[in-house]
């Protein structure tokens, strides 16, 4: 995404730009949260990277040890080392289950299920085609997470499926989160909560899991409480990259610490960073990224040609949320502004309501992979959703 | 809103944590607890006292941090602080709701 902004404003002759990347495949994450019900095939979710590199740009498919950046090197998993005038870290975030207590225990992809990773949602897809029914958990182990609001999609979309399959009585559902709601922002939780009641879902809040008893199949959280499961499936601890770990530079999750309004790193001034990467107090999701992209070009921009930074990146994020049946909700919010009713893109004409379930929502979130695919890893503006939150068409008090 | 905790006029969010940390002191600490039925022993103390070095240091709060913090261990905290501890705690710090949740 960043190549693609970058290459329209630099010049050929005065910058190389270099990707490194150690995979050779690009995974649409949104993707896996269908995946557990059928809804997408892998190959929906997973094309070569090599189809998004736009030209003049060099991929390299290797591993990193660590970010030097007092030398301003990369030094490689085989002992070479790139050098780099600036560097952008977007190595994202990922699931550490191991962190919980005998969360990756003997029960590990039998009974206990994580849906954050390809393995994990294709693991759990086959174990829901012939599940029979029982207490199923959906759990999070502790924030911050990739995507906040896909727990409660894939709670949704589990109640659904169910329904679906004509089962719904023999599946005890429950939604288990550390938070004290069923969402990190009070309005939304109000209309999720609610969603949660009417389709018969019970929610254990304020969950601080210590530890997954494999052999009794319940987890304890370390006030004592202790809830039992037939299907466990939970969003393990998410982390920054250990390469962070290795270069002495992440905080206690390895996420690199950034300037919130800049996208700056507090590590080097020509080091920079997009995504989950960063410790910015920003929802970890891809809008959030796709935002911060145009923010980020015209800051580089700035910085090579010693120009003072634009502080305008605001947290905007804009997330469909899956209530299952065919329905969506949509939210769009920042650092200040919490997700509230309204309209979407257009105020007061929508088409997309805020904080409404609707079909056209739901169409909006199918739309969404094509978008992804063919514009946003492209680098292309979406008409009509700017970078900076629009506060018109929603209803603050 | 104004709120009166120990005797004296403290401005609260409608959550009930105090927005201005200047007010705060051990009285109302002591008054916030027993809100919360928590009766304050030295070790409730140390842990207060932690929290408030870390807001005045703008360092962010979790749970997780705490348990590393080597003042207490997450098991201890949620003996000190019970259901959830984060939250009581720093209520009766006098320090902001903390903001890990995203």
């Amino acid at each position: 995404m960043m190549a693609n902004h970058l290459k329209h404003h630099l010049k050929k002759e005065d910058w190389s730009i270099v990707i490194i990347d150690e995979r050779e495949e690009h995974h649409y994450q949104p993707g896996y949260l269908f995946l557990p019900f059928d809804m997408y095939t892998p190959d929906d979710i997973i094309k070569p990277i090599k189809e998004f590199i736009p030209k003049g740009v060099e991929l390299i498919t290797a591993k990193i040890d660590r970010i030097a950046p007092d030398e301003n090197l990369v030094n490689m998993a085989d002992g070479t080392t790139i050098s780099y005038d600036i560097l952008i870290i977007a190595t994202g975030a990922k699931i550490a289950p191991e962190e919980v207590e005998g969360m990756k225990g003997a029960e590990w992809q039998k009974s206990v299920f994580d849906f954050y990773t390809f393995e994990g949602a294709l693991a759990l897809r086959n174990k829901l085609r012939d599940w029979e029914g029982g207490k199923l958990l959906v759990h999070i182990t502790e924030m911050p997470i990739k995507c906040p609001v896909a727990p409660l999609e894939f709670t949704f979309l589990a109640d659904s499926f169910f329904r679906h399959k004509e089962m719904r009585d023999k599946v005890e559902i429950t939604f288990v989160t550390p938070l004290s709601g069923a969402f990190t922002k009070p309005k939304a939780t109000e209309t999720l909560e609610h969603l949660l009641v009417d389709k018969n879902i019970k929610i254990e809040s304020d969950f601080a899991i210590e530890h997954v008893d494999n052999e009794n199949k319940t987890i304890v959280d370390y006030g004592g409480r202790v809830l039992p499961f037939d299907l466990l499936v939970t969003v393990p601890t998410n982390k920054g990259d250990a390469i962070m770990e290795r270069s002495g530079f992440g905080d206690d999750l390895n996420y690199v610490p950034t300037d919130k309004a800049t996208l700056q790193s507090k590590v080097k001034p020509n080091i920079f960073v997009i995504g989950d990467a960063s410790n910015i107090p920003a929802s970890k999701a891809g809008s959030v990224a796709h935002f911060e992209a145009e923010i980020l070009t015209t800051n580089i921009l700035h910085f090579i040609n010693g120009e003072p930074l634009n502080e305008t990146f605001d947290g905007h994020a804009n997330c469909f949320i899956e209530t299952g049946n065919g329905k969506a909700l949509l939210i769009d919010f920042n650092y200040t502004h919490e997700p509230v009713e309204g309209t979407f893109p257009f105020p007061g004409v929508g088409p997309l309501r805020l904080l409404k379930e609707s079909r056209m929502n739901h169409m909006g979130k199918l739309a969404f992979r094509w978008v992804y695919w063919n514009m946003l890893l492209k680098g292309t503006h979406i008409p009509f959703v700017s970078a900076e939150m629009k506060e018109a068409g929603k209803q603050y008090e | 809103m104004e709120k009166i905790i120990a005797g004296k006029s403290v401005t609260v969010n409608d959550e009930g944590f105090m927005t201005d940390f200047k007010q705060w002191d051990k009285e109302i600490g002591d008054a916030l607890a027993k809100e919360s039925n928590i009766e304050m022993t030295p070790r409730h103390w140390e842990v207060i006292d932690y929290l408030q070095t870390e807001f005045k240091n703008e360092s962010p709060l979790s749970i997780r941090k705490i348990g590393k913090s080597g003042v207490v261990d997450i098991k201890e905290f949620y003996q000190l602080f019970p259901m959830a501890p984060l939250k009581t705690s720093s209520k009766i710090a006098g320090i902001p709701k903390p903001a890990s949740c995203i």
